[in-house]
């Protein structure tokens, strides 16, 4: 199509970001392996927001709660069942899906601020029932889960992520995408080119929360340890904050959104630039930062770059919901 | 452009007295249901500015405020701080107000505005969101993360009426958050420039035609807002209940939106309304429903919300739009 160039370029810079990816545990502590493990996890959580928010712009800030349902799927799986925890992924994955068409379907009459509460007492309300139902989830104290080495989790982490990433990207290149961006752009205007809103909207939650619940269930595995205050209000917003950083609507900065949710404060307070407290303080400014000057993220600037490069002038379309008022 | 749905408009005042039976009879046959009642109301009175300010800020910008309960956190540490230096409550009380004024009026100013001119719910709803985090972080960054003890104002007094204990703390409580509505609401009604702010919200671009200075009024609201949410934040934080920490008002912030959400978003007599019905009902539940222990209050307030919502998407109070194509 139109964008053949730039398609090429952006395949090689995935290519070369697959490589390095690939070879840098070798290169690597084990305490780093761990670190990069956990950006896996948040690359697949990223993700599976960009599907839902970034493609089909229905607002979600609650992808910490099917984080949790994922990760507790795996908890309670291998602690009280004795499962193998890599077996536990796919019913992560089933149980993640169940609840993201259960949160879809509200969807389907909310929109914009409606959504964006909701989701958000989402991701308030599920650690609290975690902590209620402690008999299953252990409660605040939490449940221990088997220990990995870091090249393990690495490996592991990052084998799930690419096949996610080359899944999202099967799926948000073909039809189904289509349908997503047309939802995105205009409601009205997709339902009258033949898009069902119903089925696509519950489809587009039903698979990001499934994905998120994969992401979850690694992030237990990581921790080898899981309790309520794991999944709490922070992570769905940090999530948020790493798809906004790598730009909602766009593939290419998922990797970078993930890298700076979890590099960065280490990062500031391994080099003592800045105390921990300041971390916060630094990602909310960067998010408001963001979204008045590039509200497209790091991907907007390799956009940007890469269309002045191919002579090109106007944007192939419009991300970030028009979304009328 | 607006409607009036014409079916059953009677249905929603004719509940509300129903409830207010409920509540009178229930009081007059059991002390412990009357005094429970008395403090749910007082929950519901925090809630109440909460949701005000939630609605003040909705009506004029049509965003959900994701920061004011940061906000409001932040105004109460300013005043705790105050006291530490030697101010009467009281007299910290009125800095605090004047101070988180000038505060919502910057950030508006500085944050939000520049966003907002790029258009879309989404982009600024993440810049709220940004902001909850940018503030959040910012108590923890210079109070620190430990909880505080707060003084209260109130002395531990208790009123006995007919064998039932009404404390101080509660009635206080009540009084003072209506008050701060009702003054906020005689200024909206009776003075030109509440009258000014009404039109800059309703017709920006009729209201600029006459010279008012629309963005000056919608900096203005979230200035008027933050001080409103000031006063919910030092109500609660002087109830023995609640524990001043960074994290203070998210749970108050997640009963306000129910409460602004089930108002209508747009009614602040709605909100009230709701607020102090969601207070009672919480507390209702949580002594008399056993299985509902304190750690499910939160999903029993979204589920409330979610039941509204799917009956009557735009709330007990608000208005159902009519959304051109």
């Amino acid at each position: 199509m139109r964008l053949r160039r730039p398609t090429a370029v952006g395949a090689a810079a995935t290519l070369c970001a697959a490589i390095v990816v690939a070879l840098l545990p070798f290169a690597l502590s084990n305490y780093h392996r761990t670190t990069g493990a956990t950006v896996a996890v948040y690359f697949i959580a990223i993700l599976a927001l960009d599907i839902v928010t970034g493609y089909t712009g229905q607002i979600s800030i609650g992808h910490g709660a099917f984080m949790a349902i994922g990760g507790y799927t795996t908890a309670i799986l291998t602690h009280d069942h004795g499962w193998n925890d890599l077996a536990t992924l796919p019913a992560a994955a089933a149980a993640g899906f169940a609840a993201g068409v259960v949160v879809g379907l509200p969807a389907l009459r909310f929109r914009g601020v409606y959504l964006a509460l909701t989701t958000f007492a989402v991701a308030l309300a599920v650690p609290q029932i975690a902590k209620n139902y402690s008999r299953f989830t252990g409660g605040t104290e939490g449940l221990p889960l088997p220990a990995h080495s870091g090249l393990w989790l690495y490996e592991v982490g990052w084998a799930i992520a690419g096949a996610m990433f080359v899944a999202a990207w099967l799926l948000l290149r073909g039809r189904t995408g289509r349908a997503f961006r047309a939802i995105r752009d205009s409601e009205v205007a997709a339902a009258s080119s033949g898009v069902t809103l119903a089925v696509y909207k519950t489809v587009a939650f039903g698979i990001s929360a499934a994905m998120a619940g994969v992401a979850g269930s690694l992030f237990v595995l990581v921790n080898s340890f899981v309790n309520p205050d794991v999944f709490g209000l922070q992570l769905s917003l940090y999530v948020l904050i790493g798809a906004v950083v790598g730009g909602l609507g766009s593939l290419r900065g998922v990797l970078v959104g993930a890298a700076f949710v979890e590099l960065l404060p280490i990062g500031l307070t391994s080099g003592s630039l800045a105390p921990s407290q300041a971390v916060p303080v630094i990602f909310g400014a960067v998010v408001v930062a963001v979204m008045a000057l590039l509200p497209l993220g790091a991907a907007d600037l390799l956009r940007t770059v890469l269309q002045s490069r191919a002579d090109r002038g106007q944007h192939p379309d419009t991300p970030l919901g028009t979304e009328a008022k | 452009m607006t409607e009036r749905r014409p079916t059953a408009e009677w249905i929603v005042p004719a509940g509300l007295v129903a409830v207010c039976v409920l509540l009178v009879v229930g009081s007059l046959r059991s002390a412990l249901f009357a005094q429970q009642t008395v403090s749910g109301l007082a929950n519901g009175g925090i809630y109440a500015s909460l949701a005000v300010a939630l609605v003040l800020i909705y009506r004029a910008t049509e965003v959900i405020n994701f920061a004011q309960g940061a906000l409001a956190t932040f105004a109460t540490y300013v005043a705790w701080q105050l006291m530490q230096w030697g101010l009467s409550y009281w007299a910290a009380f009125a800095c605090t107000l004047a101070i988180a004024f000038v505060g919502g009026f910057a950030v508006e100013l500085v944050a939000i505005r520049p966003v907002e001119r790029r258009g879309s719910v989404l982009t600024v709803v993440i810049a709220a969101i940004g902001l909850l985090i940018l503030v959040e972080g910012s108590i923890g960054w210079i109070w620190g993360n430990d909880v505080k003890f707060m003084p209260t104002p109130f002395p531990a007094h208790i009123y006995t009426v007919g064998g039932v204990a009404f404390s101080r703390q509660d009635l206080s409580t009540i009084a003072i958050s209506l008050l701060a509505v009702i003054v906020l609401w005689g200024f909206f009604r009776f003075t030109k420039l509440g009258l000014a702010m009404r039109a800059a919200a309703v017709r920006p671009d009729a209201a600029r035609l006459v010279g008012v200075r629309v963005s000056w009024m919608l900096s203005l609201g979230w200035g008027l807002a933050a001080a409103l949410g000031a006063v919910a934040g030092l109500m609660a934080a002087a109830s023995p209940s609640v524990l001043l920490q960074p994290s203070m008002m998210d749970g108050i912030l997640i009963y306000a939106f129910a409460a602004a959400v089930v108002g209508g978003l747009e009614s602040a007599f709605g909100a009230v309304v709701a607020a102090l019905m969601i207070g009672v009902l919480l507390n209702l539940v949580t002594s008399y429903v056993h299985f509902v222990g304190p750690a499910l209050q939160l999903p029993v307030a979204f589920v409330v919300m979610l039941v509204v919502l799917l009956v009557k998407p735009s709330g007990l109070f608000g208005r159902t739009r009519v959304r051109r194509v």
